[in-house]
């Protein structure tokens, strides 16, 4: 039994796959059993996530299967918040007409939550390119799943385009680490990088590049408006959520195991880099009149503040990019699909399809008022805590200037969710007659919106137990 | 163990705001009595420990303390001092009244009195924590309400701009304060955001220096400071009636107090070191705000420029650094929530009728509304500090103080602001309220309802008992600004 445990909702997830595919030749496509598949995943995952919460949790950290893999708190942690995020984001693909009756598409976000989980524990230069890529294309595809829609097909074009330069890239790194070291352990590289300065410093600003594009960080975030805005909403949200914390997972294990010797150098240029991230993607975002791409600019932002918890490269640091990047995916995966319910009904992403929102579902309004005030890193939701920690780690570590640059950032967030806002509770639709077009939400979709808003809610009150998670995920690293 | 009170206090807004937005959009009379009900219940805690508060023993008292996250030393920690407790009272009045004075909302009441509460809760908070994360959570509780209640429920002319300005200059403020917030907490070594912890902790004169202007300041901003007062006027002509009172009453009083508590108290240096420009700046304030005041024609932007002069003779108390200053400061802290807010209620009162704050345009109304302009009245000798009033208990230990500090001719100048209130005052007092009502009004005024009354009836009552007994409040604040004083070290 304790061999199969480090890869145990690995193994869950891919006898979930199989049933998928197994069970979709015998689910009838009329309209009744349409939501089946879809339950169906969601549920698959939920038991996946239970059954690794109470059997497969791990104890000291260890390298298994010939180091191709670490069993550890951080790499279990994340893979827990992916199989959350997919099983939330099955919920919102059964309102997507295109995605709701194919069993493919369900079949792919179980592979990329597959990859992903994989990534999160990868301990081996060779394991972490394959989990890279079998999350990546799984990721394409459903980029561009809407056939019908040139926006979709751009995107996932444009997506695997962009996936494959950076995994070249990242490729490209790793053979430089492997050719000079002849190692492929993440760990075991480790050891000779003190030596060599300059390959430390080549195969980093390699490897920062192709991870800089997987949580979309300045300058590698060109891709994400365009491929959130065109691929379909909830595709958007898991790429926006699950694909970026799997990012960060990858990026936090490589910076703690093995630069540790060359961060002293690199911090400056992650502060820089974390600056820019941060303020392009805010000031852009200023002028976006699509919700989806105003979102897409906005988690390029994020990624900056995440970034800032990494520069503070302390345990405190790590901490608050784990706890962060739990904040951050509950947060935009509801905003998100809050868009994708919106988006079905009116046909529309612009800032005036939320013409008299509040008068037309309220609770829906309030949803939105939630994610957005959390993003915008307003208390009680979780999101104040988030960059609460992220900044305290920073000032922590003697970054008060990124911490300021940090806060100022946030100031110009909070102008442009609020402007959103004003759509939703301000304006009216034209005519004033807004009890005339109700915005129905399906039961899937509310169940949800209700899991992820009551989730932001509490982690941003009761937040001590889920601190206390991160640490000691985040202890696993050192 | 003892009623935990605070806690019920701040979390009974909050609790009713959750229940409220339960409600079916229909039901917009059981949203009113609920709403009604959380309010007086709010009152009466508040009144309970106004008067229970030991004035004699002094110090934090009603401290309750929860484990929040120990892990970096935050704590659900409650208590109030002597500064303190007149503003838990002040909210739980603003609140109370500016339920009754809302009575009228027909759009969307449900969401008006849900943000409304929350608002209320965050301030509670506020007034009632001794944790510094908690008192920033609670801060921003208060203030982004604030954005949706000036944007839906305000004047249509100006509310988006108003209520994004403000919105904006507060959260600049309060983030800046923030950094400086966590730079104490790890410079102290003693890991906790504990305010008691915190003021024992004897923080370098360098480093108090560097940071107590930060960090005053950018509270300072929601108390109005100049150059920081800008979005404050806009804001309250933009806002509904009982948001301006809420806003002017309460809110203004959260920056005063989180500076005092975060700035003053805990950096007691920087506080001595920088207290010369931000007396300047508070003279600025009281003169400029005066005369500005004094030639606006819009009846909602004279209380409004008012208020700036008002809430810079606080911080001028807080920056004199004496016993006398600090406590007008307190006191005018409370004289002028429920002074501005019963102003404010009366504007609303007449602007609900009359369609018009244009001074020039309205006349005459003392026939119809002979009780806003009793109130009026009564909030204008307030405010010029007419003694018998609680203007007076409150204005007269600033200049006191003023006169005891070494820019003592600053009180010379800060007293021209008194005559300016007086003419500016009593002007609207005579335009609005007497003259002859112009011909369009006639018959159009309906009279006040019996909420409005309650809610004028109960300011006046507080701003007339503590101009005519100011041992109801005075003992209270004085017991407050002993503590100051022994972190100031007895200056």
């Amino acid at each position: 039994m304790n061999f199969v445990l480090p890869i145990f909702p690995e193994i869950l997830l891919l006898a979930l796959g199989v049933l998928i595919l197994i069970l979709d030749p015998f689910v009838k496509r009329d309209e009744a059993r349409r939501p089946f598949l879809g339950w169906f995943t969601a549920a698959g995952l939920l038991v996946a996530l239970t059954l690794s919460l109470l059997l497969a949790r791990p104890a000291e950290p260890a390298l298994v299967y010939g180091g191709m893999i670490r069993f550890d708190g951080l790499g279990f942690l994340f893979k827990m918040f992916f199989l959350f995020a997919a099983a939330v984001t099955a919920l919102f693909f059964m309102d997507e007409e295109k995605l709701a009756r194919r069993a493919e598409a369900y079949l792919l976000l179980v592979a990329a939550t597959l990859g992903m989980s994989l990534m999160a524990s990868a301990a081996d230069l060779v394991m972490l390119y394959l989990s890279i890529e079998t999350a990546s294309i799984p990721l394409y595809v459903l980029a561009g799943f809407m056939k019908e829609d040139d926006k979709s097909i751009e995107a996932g074009f444009k997506y695997m385009l962009f996936g494959a330069m950076a995994s070249a890239v990242l490729l490209y790194g790793f053979s430089l680490a492997y050719g000079f070291t002849g190692e492929t352990g993440l760990y075991a590289l480790a050891l000779h990088f003190g030596d060599f300065n300059l390959l430390a410093a080549g195969v980093t600003f390699l490897v920062l590049a192709g991870l800089a594009f997987k949580v979309s960080a300045f300058p590698f975030h060109f891709w994400a408006p365009d491929v959130y805005q065109g691929a379909p909403t909830p595709v958007a949200g898991f790429l926006s959520t699950a694909s970026k914390a799997a990012g960060f997972a990858v990026l936090m294990r490589l910076f703690t195991a093995v630069f540790p010797a060359v961060n002293a150098d690199w911090s400056l240029i992650l502060a820089i880099l974390a600056t820019l991230t941060m303020t392009v993607g805010n000031l852009i975002a200023l002028a976006q009149k699509n919700v989806k791409r105003l979102l897409a600019y906005s988690s390029i932002s994020h990624a900056g503040y995440a970034l800032i918890g990494v520069v503070a490269f302390s345990q405190l640091g790590m901490t608050s990019v784990a706890f962060y990047l739990i904040a951050y995916v509950l947060t935009n995966l509801l905003a998100f699909g809050v868009v994708a319910i919106v988006g079905r009904v009116t046909g529309s992403d612009e800032f005036s399809a939320y013409n008299g929102l509040s008068r037309r579902n309220a609770p829906l309004a309030l949803a939105m008022l939630v994610a957005f005030l959390s993003l915008a890193g307003m208390p009680p939701f979780v999101g104040f805590i988030a960059k609460f920690y992220v900044f305290l780690a920073a000032v922590n570590s003697n970054w008060v200037w990124l911490a300021f640059v940090g806060v100022l950032n946030s100031i110009v967030g909070l102008y442009y969710y609020l402007n959103v806002l004003k759509y939703v509770y301000l304006f009216r639709m034209e005519g004033e007659d807004e009890e005339k077009h109700p915005v129905p939400v399906s039961r899937p979709v509310a169940a949800a919106v209700v899991v992820l808003a009551v989730g932001i809610l509490l982690l941003g009150t009761l937040f001590g137990p889920w601190f206390g998670f991160a640490e000691q995920a985040a202890a696993t690293l050192f | 163990m003892q009623f935990p009170f605070l806690s019920v206090i701040v979390f009974i807004p909050l609790a009713a705001g959750l229940i409220i937005l339960t409600y079916k959009p229909e039901w917009k009379k059981a949203v009113r009595w609920t709403a009604l009900a959380a309010g007086l219940i709010a009152l009466a805690l508040s009144f309970w420990v106004y008067f229970a508060y030991d004035k004699a023993v002094g110090g934090y008292q009603f401290i309750e303390k929860y484990d929040w996250l120990p892990a970096l030393g935050i704590s659900l920690h409650f208590g109030v001092d002597g500064m303190s407790v007149p503003l838990v009272l002040l909210t739980g009045v603003v609140m109370a009244t500016g339920v009754m004075i809302s009575w009228g909302i027909e759009d969307r009441p449900r969401e008006f009195f849900a943000f409304l509460f929350i608002l209320a809760s965050g301030v509670f908070g506020v007034f009632a924590s001794l944790d510094l994360f908690m008192l920033f959570f609670f801060y921003e509780i208060a203030v982004f309400p604030m954005y949706l209640l000036i944007a839906i429920w305000g004047w249509v002319k100006t509310r988006e701009y108003a209520a994004m300005k403000l919105t904006l200059y507060l959260f600049v403020g309060s983030v800046i304060a923030l950094v400086g917030a966590l730079v104490m907490y790890f410079t102290s070594g003693a890991r906790t955001f504990d305010l008691l912890v915190l003021e024992t902790v004897k923080f370098t004169p360098e480093f108090q220096k560097t940071w107590f202007l930060p960090v005053f300041l950018g509270f300072a901003v929601l108390g109005g400071i100049f150059p920081f007062h800008n979005w404050s006027p806009d804001g309250h002509v933009a806002a509904p009636t009982a948001v301006s009172m809420f806003h002017a009453g309460v809110l203004m009083k959260l920056g005063a107090f989180a500076a005092l508590r975060v700035g003053i108290m805990l950096l007691p240096e920087g506080a001595k070191f920088w207290a010369p420009l931000i007396m300047s700046l508070a003279l600025v304030n009281i003169v400029y705000g005066a005369f500005i005041a004094s030639v606006q024609t819009d009846f909602k932007y004279v209380i409004g420029f008012s208020s700036v002069s008002h809430m810079g003779l606080v911080m001028m108390g807080f920056a004199t650094l004496n016993q006398d200053g600090l406590l007008g400061a307190g006191l005018q802290m409370f004289s002028h929530g429920v002074m501005t807010a019963l102003f404010f209620a009366v504007v609303g009162m007449v602007y609900d009728r009359a369609h018009t704050r244009d001074i020039p345009k309205l006349g005459g109304m003392i026939k119809p509304l002979p009780l806003a302009g009793i109130g009026l009245i009564v909030g204008s000798l307030v405010s010029m500090g007419m003694p018998g009033f609680s203007g007076f208990v409150a204005e007269f230990p600033i200049f006191r103080g003023i006169w005891h500090t070494d820019l003592w001719w600053m009180a010379l100048i800060a007293a021209i602001s008194i005559v300016v209130t007086a003419s500016y005052v009593l002007l609207v007092v005579r335009r609005v309220f007497f003259g002859k009502m112009p011909e369009e009004f006639e018959g159009h005024i309906p009279p006040i309802n019996v909420f409005d009354k309650t809610a004028l009836v109960l300011l006046m009552a507080f701003m007339i008992g503590i101009g005519l007994i100011p041992a109801l409040m005075e003992p209270w604040v004085l017991s407050g600004v002993r503590h100051i004083l022994a972190l100031l070290g007895g200056v």
